[in-house]
């Protein structure tokens, strides 16, 4: 659906995109990851025909931005970092006023408007002015008048920015139903929203792709299968005994000791590559007669395999998938 | 042709939604209303003072009223045209939302005919005011109503000459005030070029004249069509307009 070659923007200063070759499917959706500055914004500007590239390609539903844009244009819907809305229109006047500039027919500019909007939980404040409107319905405006032409592709840019928690957990499921039937891309500086929302990753930095992956893949990249395991014995063995016995489950490849609570043992247990001694360290520790109090498994978070790429620091400790999924660090 | 109506009625709702629409509209409702008081009394009295002294003066609402009338309006609109089309494009350069015209299935064209043609309604809607001005005349006397139209069409050429002059400025910037003050310049500007004629009749100087903008006017408050006035004002709004797509496209080579 999207294809871009060798893509670059460079100013009388400054290069903003270097070289840059990615494509997305029909119906995916992707996450746009990077820094602020890192060329996000430039290379949505350019797919949307706002921005011609100084060099390379780039198609939208088979449309070429520099040769045909008024094509492309019409198969794209645009939300721009600030939502473009006009304060002194009601929101209903408003979309009907996009639908009209988006060549919706005449007749169903009315019927595509009440969907938008009851479709972007706008509908209760389809008579106020924009100008009156919270930034949260705002932004779900602006996503409405993206949407309104029922586009191929939908470009998002930094959706959830400025949005409170609230906000930024509906507006996330917003886009994630409108995926499908939309191939979207969508530009973001927060990691835990492209696990939350995205099905691929691109990610940018200083104007140059350095990872392009599903989520899945990109999370897993390294430290994958290790496990943290808590067992408590209630004085039948101590930390040898357990650390011994932990060694000989099959699959496992090396047993670390880690300090923990007074009464228990704390381990972490690393598999041998493509096997998950999971289940089998917990069978052996109940077998034995222990508690098993936690076990779980320390993906690295995709906030390390983030800042490992574009070369930051890495935070020092790995964090437990599971403090991930629930959406933490703005 | 729907895209521009679109546009334009788009921008016809932001002028009267805002205040500007009815300011424009109040400034220069009360400064025709002076004139035409002032200019029609001047013309009253002189009746009676001929009556008085047994002779008759030619009198001629059309020439002594309504002429002049119509030059007033000309320096008005002067200062209000810069304020009708300041806004047109700095203002949604300003919200972000010429992103949205931008990226939309819309050619440029029909974004700056739209946004043009609805500052020249805007206009209109000024003249409009002048219209029930005249009415007055027309109920108490009887002048002639073609130098009346003529003058009107002149008038709506004139202010679309440098609507769209303005328009391009508006491109120029994101300031509504810089935009509006560079236009008021350019208007005053090309309002007192003719004043160079005091310099003699060499080719500068008649070039000038030409260039001036008031200098086509005069022929439609007499009631003259004249091609080379009609020439002029097509040009000038061409001209106008070219700029501002020229301007726009640079915008995207420049950002």
């Amino acid at each position: 659906m999207i294809q871009v070659e060798g893509l670059s923007k460079r100013y009388a200063r400054h290069v903003a995109v270097n070289n840059i070759s990615f494509s997305v499917e029909k119906g995916d959706i992707v996450g746009f990851l990077g820094p602020n500055g890192a060329g996000k914004t430039t290379t949505m500007r350019i797919l949307t025909c706002f921005l011609p590239p100084t060099e390379g390609k780039a198609t939208v539903a088979g449309f070429d931005v520099f040769e045909q844009p008024f094509d492309v244009k019409k198969h794209i819907g645009y939300l721009p970092e600030a939502p473009p809305l006009y304060p002194e229109m009601s929101v209903r006047d408003y979309l009907a006023f996009v639908a009209n500039i988006k060549n919706v027919p005449n007749g169903e500019v009315n019927r595509r408007t009440d969907e938008v909007m009851e479709r972007c939980a706008v509908a209760d404040v389809r008579d106020k002015l924009i100008s009156k409107l919270s930034k949260g319905y705002r932004q779900r405006v602006g996503l409405a008048q993206a949407i309104i032409h029922n586009p191929d592709v939908l470009i998002l840019d930094e959706p959830t920015s400025g949005l409170d928690p609230k906000q930024i957990i509906e507006t996330r499921e917003l886009i994630k139903g409108l995926a499908g039937e939309h191939t979207i891309i969508l530009s973001t500086h927060i990691l835990p929203e492209v696990e939350a929302v995205c099905r691929n990753v691109i990610i940018i930095n200083k104007g140059k792709v350095v990872a392009t992956d599903s989520v899945e893949r990109l999370r897993n990249r390294t430290g994958g299968g290790t496990l943290q395991v808590q067992v408590e014995t209630a004085g039948i063995a101590d930390a040898e005994t357990v650390h011994k016995r932990l060694e000989q489950v099959p699959g496992v490849s090396k047993v670390l000791d880690r300090p923990g609570p007074a009464t228990r043992f704390v381990f972490e247990v690393d598999s041998l590559p493509g096997q998950n001694a999971r289940a089998d360290v917990a069978r052996a520790i109940v077998h034995s007669g222990w508690d098993l109090v936690e076990l779980r498994s320390m993906t690295q978070s995709l906030e390390e395999v983030f800042l490992e790429l574009v070369g930051s620091t890495p935070a020092t400790e790995a964090v437990p998938a599971t403090a991930v999924a629930e959406g933490v660090a703005q | 042709m729907r895209n521009i109506w679109t546009i334009c009625r788009r921008e016809l709702y932001a002028y009267f939604v805002s205040p500007i629409a009815w300011v424009l509209l109040a400034i220069f409702a009360v400064l025709s209303g002076y004139f035409t008081f002032l200019i029609s009394s001047e013309f009253v009295r002189a009746g009676f003072e001929s009556q008085l002294q047994g002779q008759s003066f030619p009198m001629n609402l059309n020439e002594q009223v309504i002429a002049p009338l119509f030059s007033n309006a000309a320096v008005i609109s002067l200062f209000l045209i810069p304020l009708i089309s300041m806004r047109l494009f700095a203002e949604e350069k300003r919200q972000g939302t010429i992103e949205l015209l931008v990226t939309s299935p819309v050619h440029e064209a029909e974004i700056i005919i739209g946004k043009w043609l609805s500052a020249v309604l805007m206009f209109c809607a000024l003249l409009a005011v002048l219209a029930i001005d005249y009415s007055f005349l027309f109920f108490y006397g009887k002048p002639d109503w073609k130098p009346v139209a003529t003058g009107f069409l002149g008038m709506v050429l004139q202010a679309g000459c440098l609507l769209a002059l303005g328009t391009f400025i508006s491109t120029l910037t994101k300031n509504q005030i810089v935009a509006g003050a560079v236009g008021f310049a350019l208007a005053l500007l090309l309002y007192i070029l003719n004043w160079t004629t005091s310099f003699g009749n060499s080719d500068t100087v008649q070039f000038l004249n030409y260039v001036s903008i008031v200098s086509h006017l005069d022929s439609f408050t007499r009631g003259v069509i004249d091609t080379k006035d009609i020439l002029y004002y097509c040009s000038m709004i061409f001209l106008g307009l070219f700029l501002t797509s020229r301007s726009l496209e640079s915008l995207r080579w420049r950002a």
